[in-house]
C-alpha cells in the first residue's frame, strides 16, 4: 500500500488500538509508555464517543476498563512494570469475570522502582498469573514497532473471541523506538462482534450479571472449569512463533521481543565466522509454543535462551525440551540490553 | 388481621402492595433488622417510578450487599472491593445512555476505595452513588470501619475505638462536599415512615440528576447492623437516632441544583 509512516512504538500501539475499534482508554502516566497516553489524549476525543480518561491511579484505570468492558465496548489500559503490578488485582477480576480487555505493558527495569530502561523482567508476572487465583493471561510479545501495532490490533479480536483479557508485553525499547509502520485498516464499529452477555441494560431479555464471585465450591469449580476449557482451546489454536534457520543449525537460540531482534544481528555475525545459528521466537508467551521448541530441540545439542532478565522464559524452555538437551541461559538484568557481539560470545561457548 | 384477610373472597382480592418490577421474586438474605433490604427496595421503587429498569445497570459491592444481583431484575456488575466508583465511571463513560448506580458500603467507599471514590466525585462523574454507612464491616464479622464511632466496640476494637490509635470517624459526605465536582450530596436514614419517604425522594433526585446530565450524586444512608452491634432491631434504630446521628447528622449537605425546578 506504501502507506508507511514513521512512528514511535507507543504511538503506533495507541493508533492501532483506535483502528481496532477501541473507544475507551483509561491510564495513568508512567515512563516509558507516556507517549501512548499522550497520543490517546489527543486522538481519542476525535472519535465519536471516544473516551480518554486519565485515571486517578493504575488501579482506577484498570477498573474503569473493567466497567467499560462489562458494557460490551472495547477497552484498553496501558502502563509500565510498576504500574502493571498495581493493575494485577484488576487483571485477576477481568479474567475471573471473563471480560475482554487489552492491557499493554511497556516493560522497564525492576523490581521496585527499578529504572526506566527496557527490560523483560515481567515475563513471570504476565505468564504465571500476576494476580490471585487460577487463570491464564493471553500474552503477545512483539519484537518490532510494526509488529506491536499489528498485535495490539489483533489483541482486541482475541479478547472478544475468548472473552479474556489479553496483554501486549513489549519493552521500553519498542515503546520508544521509531520505525516505519503501515497501520492496520480502521475497523467498522458496526462489524465488531456482538456481545449478548454484556451488562448494557436488560431490555427484552433476562438480566445479565458480570461477576467473578460464586459462593460454594461447586459453583466456582464449574465457572473455573468452563474457563479452563476455553484456555485449552486457546492453547490449541492461538500459539504463535517465528523461526529462522531452525533446520539443522549449530545451535538454537530462543528469545522474545526486543532480544529476538538483537539475535537476528547475532545470526549475521555468526555467519561471518561460520557459525550457523537458528532462532526460535515465541510470539505468544502464553500459550507458550512448548511443543514446537521440543520438536526443534531434537535437531540440536544446545538451546540457548537469551533474555533481558535473570532467566524467566528459560524455565518454560526447560519444561518443554527433553532433559538431554543443554539449555544454558544468557541475560542482561537491570534495564541493560544485550549486544549482538555479547550474545555471539555466549554462543561460542556452546558450539 | 389474618381473619380479615381470610374473609375476603377471591373475587374481591386486589393487590395493593407488591414487589417493584426492578426486584425479582428471590428473597433478600440480609439479617433481621438490617436496613440494606429497605434501601434496596427503595432504589428498585425509584427505578420503576422513573421507568428506567431496562436502561439501568447496577453494581454489587463486596460485602453484605454483594448478592444484589440475585435480587434486582436489572443488569448488574460485581466489581472488586473498593473499586465500585471506578468501575461505574468506566461503565458510564463507555455507555452514557445507561443509568449507572454505584452501591458501596463504608469499607468499600470510605476505606479501601477512598482514592477511587474521591476522584469520581471530583470529576463530577454523571453517576449515582449509594453509600451505606453502618459504622463497621458487616459481612466479615463486625470489624472497625473508618466510620466506626469513638468508643464503639467492634471485633477489632474490643476496647472501643480510640482516636489516638485509629483516628476519627471519617465524614465522607462532608469531605466530598468541599469539592467542586459533585452536584448533590445528602445523608439519609430509613428507620421510620418519615425518613423512608425522605430517603426515597433523595434516591429519585440522585437518579434524576444523572438522567438530566447534572453530574455526581451521593446518597449516604445510616444503616443498622443489629447483629454486629449486639442490639435488637429496635435498639439498633435507637442507636442511630441517639448516637450515630450525633456524628453523622441527616439532611442535604450539598445541592448545586438548589433553586432549579424539579
Amino acid at each position: 500500500m506504501g502507506n508507511k509512516q514513521l512512528m514511535r512504538g507507543n504511538e503506533a500501539i495507541a493508533e492501532s488500538a483506535i483502528r481496532a475499534g477501541c473507544r475507551n482508554y483509561f491510564a495513568y502516566p508512567i515512563t516509558p509508555q507516556a507517549e501512548l497516553l499522550q497520543w490517546m489524549a489527543t486522538h481519542m476525543p476525535e472519535e465519536d464517543n471516544g473516551t480518554f480518561l486519565q485515571a486517578e491511579s493504575e488501579i482506577g484505570a484498570v477498573n474503569m476498563v473493567y466497567g467499560a468492558a462489562s458494557t460490551g465496548e472495547r477497552a484498553m489500559t496501558s502502563s509500565s512494570s510498576p504500574g502493571i503490578s498495581l493493575k494485577q488485582e484488576g487483571i485477576s477480576y477481568l479474567a475471573g469475570s471473563d471480560l475482554p480487555a487489552v492491557i499493554v505493558n511497556i516493560m522497564r527495569g525492576g523490581p521496585g522502582l527499578g529504572n526506566i530502561q527496557p527490560a523483560q523482567g515481567d515475563y513471570f508476572q504476565a505468564t504465571k498469573g500476576g494476580g490471585h487465583g487460577d487463570y491464564q493471561l493471553l500474552t503477545l510479545a512483539p519484537s518490532t514497532v510494526p509488529e506491536a501495532a499489528q498485535l495490539t490490533y489483533e489483541a482486541f479480536d482475541l479478547a472478544d473471541e475468548y472473552r479474556t483479557p489479553v496483554m501486549v508485553l513489549a519493552d521500553g525499547m519498542i515503546g520508544q523506538m521509531m520505525e516505519p509502520v503501515e497501520l492496520p485498516a480502521r475497523k467498522d464499529l458496526n462489524e465488531l462482534p456482538s456481545k449478548p452477555w454484556a451488562t448494557s441494560g436488560a431490555k427484552n431479555r433476562k438480566p445479565n450479571v458480570i461477576k467473578s464471585f460464586a459462593l460454594g465450591g461447586d459453583k466456582l469449580k464449574a465457572m473455573s472449569e468452563e474457563r479452563f476449557t476455553k484456555y485449552r482451546v486457546i492453547e490449541r489454536k492461538e500459539v504463535r512463533y517465528e523461526e529462522i534457520g531452525v533446520e539443522g543449525p549449530d545451535i538454537l537460540v530462543t528469545a522474545f521481543g526486543t532480544v529476538a531482534r538483537i539475535v537476528k544481528s547475532t545470526i549475521r555475525l555468526g555467519q561471518e565466522e561460520g557459525i550457523n545459528i537458528g532462532l526460535f521466537r515465541p510470539i505468544t508467551l502464553w500459550p507458550f509454543p512448548g511443543d514446537r521448541i521440543d520438536e526443534l530441540s531434537g535437531k540440536v545439542d544446545t538451546v540457548l535462551t537469551v533474555e533481558m532478565n535473570s532467566g524467566q522464559m528459560v524455565e518454560d524452555i526447560r519444561l518443554s525440551v527433553s532433559k538431554n538437551i543443554n539449555t544454558p541461559f544468557y541475560g542482561e538484568m537491570a534495564g541493560c540490553v544485550p549486544t549482538p557481539k555479547g550474545i555471539l560470545e555466549e554462543v561460542k561457548k556452546h558450539v | 388481621m389474618s381473619n380479615q384477610i381470610a374473609s375476603v373472597s377471591k373475587e374481591e382480592k386486589k393487590l395493593v402492595f407488591g414487589k417493584p418490577d426492578a426486584l425479582n421474586d428471590e428473597k433478600f438474605s440480609y439479617c433481621p433488622g438490617c436496613h440494606h433490604g429497605i434501601i434496596n427496595r427503595l432504589i428498585a421503587e425509584a427505578i420503576d417510578e422513573l421507568g428506567i429498569r431496562e436502561t439501568t445497570v447496577g453494581t454489587a459491592p463486596v460485602g453484605c450487599s454483594v448478592f444484589l444481583y440475585e435480587w434486582f431484575d436489572i443488569d448488574v456488575v460485581q466489581p472488586a472491593h473498593g473499586r465500585v466508583s471506578a468501575v461505574a465511571t468506566g461503565m458510564k463513560r463507555a455507555r452514557p445512555d445507561l443509568t449507572v448506580f454505584a452501591y458501596q458500603g463504608d469499607g468499600d467507599f470510605a476505606s479501601i476505595g477512598t482514592n477511587n471514590s474521591v476522584h469520581a466525585a471530583n470529576r463530577g462523574e454523571n453517576i449515582t452513588v449509594f453509600f451505606i454507612n453502618n459504622t463497621l464491616y458487616g459481612m466479615t464479622g463486625g470489624e472497625m470501619a473508618p466510620t466506626t464511632l469513638i468508643d464503639q466496640k467492634t471485633t477489632t476494637t474490643p476496647g472501643g475505638r480510640k482516636a489516638e490509635d485509629f483516628g476519627y470517624p471519617i465524614k465522607m459526605s462532608e469531605m466530598l462536599s468541599k469539592l467542586d465536582g459533585p452536584t448533590y450530596i445528602t445523608r439519609q436514614a430509613v428507620y421510620d415512615v418519615k425518613t423512608i419517604k425522605r430517603a426515597k425522594k433523595a434516591i429519585k433526585k440522585g437518579f434524576r440528576n444523572q438522567l438530566e446530565g447534572k453530574g455526581y450524586s451521593l446518597i449516604e444512608f445510616l444503616s443498622a447492623c443489629p447483629i454486629n452491634w449486639g442490639l435488637d432491631p429496635v435498639e439498633a434504630i435507637d442507636r442511630i437516632k441517639e448516637e450515630v446521628e450525633q456524628v453523622y447528622p441527616l439532611g442535604d449537605i450539598l445541592d448545586r441544583t438548589a433553586g432549579e425546578k424539579e
